[in-house]
């Protein structure tokens, strides 16, 4: 067993460990705070049911960003759907046999692998031209693009210009899943792409990244707008006693 | 106060290049120990303050989970940057939705995250400094929390939260701001925020019944303190004394006297604005809102009535429940709160109230959809009933009404420049050219379609509209209550 593939081991159990411990620590820190007043946005619905579909919305389409600003919508929905269909694309290294709407996918998530730089592009653009959007970057913004693009680019080398040993990475993952150790093929793109890949699970429960778990928390989008109909007490405002006096008296 | 040149309207809307501390210098008058004590804060700034106000916004973001989410899932997409009206009026970027909420965020990122702690300079994060004090002071008091760009934000950040929550710290420190502080104090000592009390609220509502007596040859009556009326009418305390507010009183009592329901307003609680709201402290929120419930029962009403205030529906609707509810000692047929216009409009379709449009002659009518109305609040039972129940009761009492743009209306609206604790003459530069994007729309519709009168269901949007119509020449008589183009329109029975 090579160095590398210990230390490689050993960088994706604990990039691993980071990710969900981290991003779940961060949920249950969210569900268990308080939101004491009912603050939800128009449209707001008025049922569990509408919020429910308000959510589907917003996190499939983003909704409110396309009636934000259509460049960004434009950019940041193909980053994101192309991101979606090159990780279930992936999915072929992790499963055996591949399931077979990995299969299906399979074609597509090659196309997706450039839209996904296309989206980075034109986010970075924004971000580098648009007076507004250069004021209120910060450094780690642009090194989080930087970051994507690097991962997507890393990607599509081992696909167009120095081929990997697929076979053999599958391997090393299905190993790694099970606690059975297989060597890691020592080709430079592959081993970028995985430091990259990893680096970015250990930085995502400490950064923006934590939109994507932070919406569905979000309580101007996912509260009722029903403050008249039902009593909404929690935290501070559960504590909330009145000398109660009858009626009349 | 240094003078300022009332920006231009262009033949349509623009997104002006950044102007880089353009308003640095736009800051309130700082609160004095006497507005300060009464609210439970300090007299002035606190020694050690840096530490008590990191203390006390790690307190706040653990109480609040949309503060918490609001800080930590911002992702600097930009959406919100062209959509503030004092960022479209002044063109200073802090006034940028996400750049305000940066004020705030960069402090809590430095203490409270892992990235801020250990790479301050990689994510934005900066120590809790005068500097940044004197940023917040400035900059939290140049939103009016109007939620205008929450609307427009993927993750429904509410910059309102962000500031409410800036604005607490600071009182927290001993740095508040005097108009909301005064004006709360107030509300605790006497009952309003004009501090007008029991007999000088009597005298003005008499002055009022010879009024409209004089007026229509009929005895509408504005009681006080009457015990076992129906309604109990909660209204800002503006309606009492300022133009064009008063008349809108003057359609609420009519409404009730033509429908024949017996109401009253109480000088316990004779006021319905709650400016706790806008410096984010749930204490004096719940204290002031208290006297409602005290009142209500005190005099045995069967239904709350809210009237043309933006602020105080938001309070009434989203959070009196919470507050001051259960409400099981109201009739049950009005369980809630309601709105003025809600009661109105209500009795317009069952046909209780006659209308003669004549009474509005030769007005062409727009509205202006107060920021809290529209984006905190709901009236009737269906969603957007804010919107159309106001136009409906306008539609009902003119001729002609026209919208104005739809971008700048509904959901959408831009605030009147004045609210959120802002409506005050230390801020009239901020106020003028904050109201830069309701001047351009009203700006159209004037051109277009000759319209001369601007409708509002808000204190503040009168108060603040008065005071900005005559810098983009218009006459500061142009805008006006809907409640008053009722009390224009309706026809009362003969006198008693």
């Amino acid at each position: 067993m090579s160095a590398l593939t210990v230390a490689y081991a050993l960088l994706f159990y604990a990039a691993t460990a980071i990710l969900v411990l981290g991003v779940l620590a961060r949920c249950w820190r969210y569900a268990r705070t308080p939101q004491p007043l009912k603050i939800p946005i128009p449209p707001a619905p008025t049922t569990r049911g509408g919020v429910a579909l308000r959510m589907l919305l917003e996190v499939t389409l983003f909704r409110q960003l396309f009636r934000s600003s259509k460049w960004t919508w434009l950019f940041g929905w193909m980053f994101h759907v192309a991101l979606l269909l090159v990780l279930l694309r992936h999915l072929r290294y992790f499963t055996e046999p591949v399931w077979f709407w990995v299969d299906l996918v399979q074609p597509f998530g090659l196309y997706a692998a450039f839209a996904m730089l296309a989206g980075l592009a034109g986010l970075w653009a924004r971000r580098l031209l648009v007076d507004r959007v250069r004021y209120i970057s910060s450094p780690s913004d642009h090194l989080m693009l930087a970051l994507l693009a690097a991962i997507a680019a890393s990607g599509l080398a081992m696909k167009y210009l120095a081929h990997t040993d697929v076979v053999a990475l599958k391997a090393f993952f299905l190993g790694l899943m099970a606690f059975d150790w297989q060597p890691l093929p020592a080709d430079p793109a592959l081993l970028v792409h995985l430091a990259l890949v990893a680096t970015l699970m250990i930085v995502f429960p400490v950064s923006k990244l934590l939109h994507a778990p932070g919406v569905f928390f979000s309580p101007s989008l996912n509260q009722v707008d029903d403050a008249r109909e039902r009593r909404h007490a929690a935290g501070w405002s559960a504590k909330i006693v009145h000398v109660s006096r009858a009626r009349g008296g | 106060m240094a003078a300022f040149e009332t920006p231009p309207l262009g033949e349509y809307p623009v997104t002006p290049p950044l102007r880089q501390g353009a308003m640095a210098h736009s800051k309130p008058f700082v609160a004095k120990a006497d507005h300060q004590k009464p609210l439970g804060f300090p007299g002035e700034l606190v020694p050690d303050w840096e530490k008590v106000a990191v203390a006390r916004l790690g307190e706040l973001v653990s109480q609040s989970r949309g503060l918490q989410v609001f800080l930590d899932s911002c992702v600097k997409c930009g959406a919100c940057t062209d959509k503030c009206h004092y960022y479209l009026g002044t063109g200073d970027p802090k006034n940028m939705p996400v750049a305000r909420q940066d004020l705030l965020r960069s402090v809590y990122r430095r203490y409270y995250t892992f990235a801020g702690k250990h790479f301050p300079k990689l994510v934005g994060a900066r120590d809790m400094t005068r500097e940044v004090l004197d940023d917040w002071y400035a900059y939290f008091h140049q939103c009016s929390q109007c939620r205008r760009c929450s609307v427009f934000c993927p993750y429904g950040i509410d910059t309102a939260e962000v500031s409410m929550a800036a604005r607490d710290v600071m009182d927290s420190v001993g740095l508040g701001q005097k108009y909301s502080n005064e004006i709360i104090g107030k509300v605790h000592k006497i009952g309003n925020n004009l501090g007008l009390p029991g007999p000088a609220l009597r005298d003005t509502l008499d002055g009022l019944e010879e009024d409209v007596k004089e007026a229509t040859g009929v005895d509408v009556r504005f009681p006080l303190d009457e015990k076992g009326a129906e309604v109990l009418l909660i209204t800002p305390s503006a309606d009492f004394f300022a133009e064009p507010h008063i008349d809108g009183l003057i359609g609420y009592a009519k409404v009730f006297h033509a429908a024949g329901i017996s109401w009253t307003l109480s000088t316990h609680a004779s006021e319905a604005a709650n400016f706790s709201l806008f410096i984010g402290n749930h204490d004096n929120l719940q204290k002031v809102a208290g006297r409602i419930r005290e009142a209500a029962l005190e005099l045995g009403v069967k239904r709350i009535v809210v009237g043309e205030c933006g602020h105080a529906w938001r309070v009434a609707y989203s959070f009196w429940n919470t507050l001051i509810g259960p409400f099981d000692f109201l009739d049950p047929r009005y369980p809630a709160p309601q709105h003025i216009c809600e009661v109105t409009w209500d009795l317009i379709q069952r046909g209780a109230l006659t209308l003669d449009k004549s009474g509005n002659a030769g007005k062409v009518v727009t509205f202006h959809d107060s920021c809290n109305v529209s984006r905190a609040s709901r009236m009737g039972g269906a969603p957007g009933g804010q919107f159309t129940i106001p136009r409906e009761i306008i539609r009902a009492c003119v001729e002609r009404f026209v919208d104005m743009a739809p971008e700048t209306v509904g959901e959408a609206t831009f605030c009147c420049g004045g609210g959120g604790g802002l409506l005050t003459d230390d801020l009239v530069e901020l106020r003028v050219k904050g109201a830069l994007p309701r001047m351009q729309a009203l700006q159209q519709v004037v051109e277009e379609h000759g319209v001369n009168y601007l409708a509002a269901i808000c204190a503040i949007c009168k108060s603040q509209f008065t005071k900005v119509l005559p810098y983009y020449k218009h006459p500061m008589d142009m805008i006006g209550s809907v409640h008053g183009l009722v009390s224009n329109a309706i026809v009362l029975g003969s006198s008693k």
